[in-house]
């Protein structure tokens, strides 16, 4: 087909472009992948049994702001990524915040702690099955994502999709701290983040594959 | 130094007109429209040109599916970003594409079993023929590819209509079109 019968081809029944295209789906996205997550919570493990009171611990509040943190850096990274040519640029610093600050806490507490208490704070009551249960409620908002993403214009492909697994790892944890009992950073700092690592690397290997266009 | 100036002076001339036919249309503005993707063939076929000197014949090619990536990643562009910016990573992507299939395609290549595929071609002359019916080789097209082509150029249906029928978006129906007679033409070319 010679170039110009391309360009009448594209022209031809153009249509208005919506604004605010890549926001829209990716929030579209976001909130589809969280509600599926939360169902599935609610209808499988159910909410922790002491959650009305401990509503009023900041503890908790803490704990659910450090997902949510990531949860947005990431939405930001993949709005960044999904524009060609855009940069990422403060995006990245917004990422590192929460993890540093998850990180020193434990550290803090690790190092205060007596010896004999300092695994029992890593691995609380539930390690076993954190990590597994963070993975299984990302997949929702991991095809979510990816399904947004493939409907906008990535050029970074590897990138795009462990940030886009990335942000499916953190709603999973916001999500999962509705139903999970630990209220110790350093069980954040190790569980939780390997939760949402898992989906990261997934998501830089699936990247070239999936987001192509 | 002058020539320097001179030269930004026209890159920065160029990126203004190109972003107000460009932003008009994505208000939905099809002459405007065809203004920005005429002119934006022009530099980036010169573009294309001084990136790939060994590599001529493919020029028109990536060319044009640059552009169907712009049309179809205008909705992520945000006005205030730099245009150039933006269609250049779109430019950059579909090229590393490129070189990547071409890498692969080299990669593939092995003298010893093209020989034998020509010994068996020569056999027969009647398939060459045969594989010139439109309906044969249509036949050989996926669906997302063979319904546009039915429905826009043997049919005559418009874009709107054969998305319709088809249940295809209308952009879908204009790749489909695009990549079909690309295939089309590669088979009887013979390449595949």
């Amino acid at each position: 087909m010679k170039t110009h019968d391309l360009i009448t081809n594209l022209t031809t029944g153009l249509r208005p472009v919506e604004r605010h295209a890549v926001g829209r789906r990716l929030a579209l996205s976001a909130m589809a992948g969280m509600l599926v997550a939360t169902l599935a919570v609610l209808l499988t493990g159910g909410m922790r049994p002491d959650m009305g009171p401990v509503l009023d611990d900041p503890v908790f509040w803490l704990k659910s702001a450090f997902p949510a943190t990531v949860a947005v850096a990431a939405l930001v990274l993949c709005g960044r990524l999904s524009r060609p040519g855009a940069r990422t640029g403060a995006g990245w610093l917004l990422l590192a915040l929460p993890l540093l600050a998850v990180w020193s806490a434990s550290a803090w507490l690790i190092a205060s702690a007596p010896p004999a208490l300092r695994m029992q704070l890593v691995l609380g009551q539930t390690w076993r099955v954190c990590t597994f249960n963070v993975v299984a409620l990302s997949l929702p908002s991991f095809m979510a994502t990816f399904w947004a993403m493939r409907g906008l214009a990535p050029t970074r492909l590897t990138l795009a999709g462990a940030v886009a697994g990335l942000l499916a790892g953190a709603q999973a944890v916001l999500v999962y701290t509705i139903y999970c009992a630990e209220m110790a950073p350093p069980f954040w700092a190790t569980w939780y983040v390997l939760g949402m690592l898992l989906p990261t690397a997934a998501g830089a290997m699936l990247g070239r594959r999936l987001l192509r266009w | 130094m002058v020539s320097t100036n001179r030269m930004s002076t026209t890159v920065e001339a160029a990126e203004i007109v190109l972003r107000d036919c460009f932003l008009a249309g994505l208000a939905g503005d099809a002459a405007q429209y065809r203004a920005f993707l005429e002119g934006l063939t022009g530099h980036m076929r010169a573009y294309l040109r001084r990136r790939l000197p060994k590599a001529q014949d493919d020029v028109e090619d990536i060319l044009q599916e640059t552009l169907l990536a712009v049309h179809n990643a205008r909705h992520t562009y945000r006005e205030g970003q730099p245009l150039t910016a933006w269609l250049h990573a779109i430019a950059r992507y579909k090229l590393m594409d490129f070189f990547r299939a071409h890498a692969r395609r080299e990669a593939l290549h092995d003298p010893f079993d093209d020989e034998h595929e020509r010994i068996f071609a020569a056999s027969d002359d009647e398939p060459a023929n045969a594989r010139r019916d439109i309906g044969v080789l249509l036949e050989t097209l996926p669906d997302r590819h063979r319904l546009p082509i039915v429905f826009v150029k043997l049919q005559g249906l418009s874009v709107a209509e054969a998305s319709l029928a088809s249940g295809m978006s209308e952009s879908a129906i204009k790749v489909g079109v695009h990549r079909g007679l690309k295939a089309l033409a590669a088979r009887l070319r013979g390449d595949a």
